[in-house]
């Protein structure tokens, strides 16, 4: 690496002298192609993502309802939603529910049926991985729950318990309030193999199968001891990927409440914050408000994604 | 690694991928059960099927006639199927300003262009993110994992704003830029490159005399295949699938689901070609995903990386 052309000079100089090379050396061949590498991508994410949410942030502030210029309002918008605002109170409070019971159990079943199809052949992997994914292939997969829950006879659940005699006439699910947020439940579940699903089973590939043989040797007796001292500390970086990912999706539900149970939904059982926030804006032009939303929900999430990092850490090793 | 000091550096990369596939066939686990196995396979195949249905469904209905539709009780299975749903849709697109041509040239081509663009620069971020040392990467990371949970539908307003000062409304730059800046793949390749690319590997070829984006082309990208591929499938996917409201006003730049918008809104006479328009936009993300997964398993179905 170093040229020792002048060995003969004194010994201090010479090395202070090297190392500010070698320093110089390592910024050139190193740092600048990885910035060079880097930024592509924080150049369309500064564009694209980070100032829109700087955006979004100064306009929570404001009262601003897309035709006239932004009015600054200091923290109005905040305290209309803690202390005015009842539905904000009562979307929080659905958000946190589902997100709560949606989110670790969606993380969990991914990873299990991740961990269950890669005990398979390639061929076998590839056939099982393609039905587990298939909802997320179609798109809105969730209009097929619309036509199974219908309220009216053509509902195929009605339609099945109605001729063997279970119920005597069609019951309304999705205009009860009991059974809403338990169907709503079930659907994301069921809809919750996309990406972290996929992201498991390609982390699976890279544990190692020598760690297997190895486990093996050292007395790993059965499936559960191989998850537990092999696979899950192997699996980290996957598994939190995928638990930030149900974060952002469980938090953040809204369409499949909408597209289900209408907005606002009977006795307000499945209106989430993103669904509020959704009729602020589109509905109501106070985009503002919405923004505020936005922000307490991004709060919300990080707070989550906090906790979530701290419960996997108790996994390593 | 053998010989690491006589090898070149193109068979060195030759013998790390010769020597991963060599394990393919010690394929052999001694912590299986096969009361465990059966169960399982069970549990999956119930499983797979309740996940199909509404692939399964959209099939049937786009095959049933009329009649079926209507009929009651409601049939999830066709029983006289027929292909008039497919056949009647060239009748329905005749009608259109814009040859079909050329919405299906819009979608494919801005969606394998954007798909591939992003997944290199995406995976170049993550390399970088995950393997370079100068200050201030993991302030860059924490801030892209954050950016993540941030709601999108409060950013249309201002991204909407950029995009009419930057003239770029109603121009193909409106598909192709805003994926670029999606945190997704550049999370999900820091987690993978983090995880599975020694430090070892990549030192090794430095001292080869490789540079940085070397490294990345022929040792990182080999490396990563099963997560580029994964990548590939859900960038496709989101690109094919998704409509910019309200950003293309030229008949002539919108893409395949703007135009089976207008051709399905019939009510439930046409809800039987409303599926079959349906199941035929679900070809090309079904196809990316059989490549994808097929190499992913082809691939790597063997062991990972040894230190």
């Amino acid at each position: 690496m170093f040229k020792n052309k002048n060995s003969d000079v004194a010994v201090m100089p010479a090395a202070s002298k090297k190392l500010s090379k070698a320093s110089k050396d390592k910024i050139l061949t190193e740092h600048i192609p990885m910035i060079i590498m880097l930024a592509p991508f924080l150049i369309f994410f500064f564009v694209f993502t980070i100032l829109p949410i700087l955006s979004s942030i100064v306009l929570s502030f404001t009262s601003f309802d897309m035709i006239s210029s932004p009015k600054f309002i200091g923290i109005d918008n905040y305290r209309r939603m803690i202390v005015e605002d009842a539905t904000f109170g009562t979307t929080a409070r659905n958000t946190l529910v589902f997100a709560i019971i949606a989110g670790p159990l969606g993380f969990l079943l991914s990873f299990v049926l991740a961990w269950f199809v890669n005990e398979f052949e390639p061929k076998t992997r590839a056939v099982l991985s393609f039905m587990f994914y298939a909802p997320s292939l179609v798109g809105n997969a969730y209009f097929i729950w619309k036509v199974a829950f219908a309220g009216d006879s053509y509902g195929y659940i009605n339609s099945l318990l109605l001729s063997i005699g279970v119920i005597t006439e069609p019951i309304q699910y999705l205009k009860t309030e009991s059974y809403l947020m338990p169907i709503i439940i079930v659907v994301q579940l069921w809809q919750s193999m996309g990406v972290s699903f996929l992201s498991n089973i390609s982390g699976l590939q890279n544990v190692s199968r020598d760690m297997y043989e190895a486990g093996a040797i050292d007395g790993i007796r059965n499936r559960w001891q191989e998850l537990r001292y092999i696979t899950l500390p192997a699996m980290q970086p996957m598994l939190l990927f995928s638990a930030v990912m149900q974060i952002q999706a469980s938090f953040s539900a809204s369409t499949l409440m909408i597209e289900l149970a209408g907005y606002p939904s009977k006795g307000y059982a499945v209106d989430t914050i993103v669904s509020l926030m959704t009729d602020m804006a589109t509905v109501r032009y106070e985009l503002g408000y919405a923004c505020a939303m936005s922000v307490v929900l991004f709060i919300m999430m990080v707070a989550a994604r906090l906790l979530v990092g701290k419960i996997l850490k108790m996994f390593e090793k | 690694m053998t010989n690491s000091t006589t090898m070149s550096f193109g068979k060195r990369v030759k013998q790390y991928f010769q020597d991963k596939r060599g394990k393919k066939s010690a394929v052999k686990r001694y912590t299986r059960s096969t009361a465990g196995n059966i169960t399982l396979v069970l549990f999956l195949v119930l499983g797979g099927l309740f996940s199909m249905l509404p692939l399964i469904y959209c099939v049937c209905t786009s095959l049933k006639p009329l009649d079926e539709l209507l009929i009651f009780p409601p049939r999830f299975f066709v029983h006289r199927p027929t292909i008039g749903n497919y056949t009647i849709l060239p009748d329905l697109m005749a009608s259109l300003r814009v040859p079909l041509s050329r919405y299906i040239f819009n979608s494919v081509v801005i969606s394998f262009i954007t798909t591939f663009i992003y997944i290199y620069i995406a995976l170049m971020a993550a390399y970088s993110i995950s393997k370079a040392t100068f200050k201030g990467r993991k302030t860059i990371f924490w801030i892209v994992q954050f950016a993540l949970m941030f709601n999108t539908y409060t950013l249309a307003v201002p991204q909407y704003l950029i995009f009419s000062n930057l003239k770029l409304l109603d121009t193909y730059w409106i598909y192709i830029l805003p994926p670029m800046a999606s945190t997704m793949g550049v999370f999900l390749g820091k987690q993978y490159i983090e995880g599975y690319v020694p430090d070892a590997l990549l030192e090794a070829a430095k001292i080869d005399g490789a540079n940085q984006f070397k490294v990345f082309w022929s040792i990182v990208m080999p490396t990563i295949k099963p997560i580029w591929l994964t990548l590939l499938l859900f960038t496709f996917r989101d690109i094919w699938q998704t409509v910019p409201g309200g950003k293309i006003f030229s008949e002539e730049l919108k893409i395949l689901p703007q135009v089976v918008t207008q051709i399905t809104a019939g009510g439930v006479a046409r809800s039987g070609s409303a599926m079959a328009v349906t199941c035929i936009m679900m070809i090309p993300p079904i196809l990316v995903f059989l490549v994808s997964q097929s190499s992913v398993a082809e691939s790597m179905s063997s062991a990972g990386i040894k230190e």
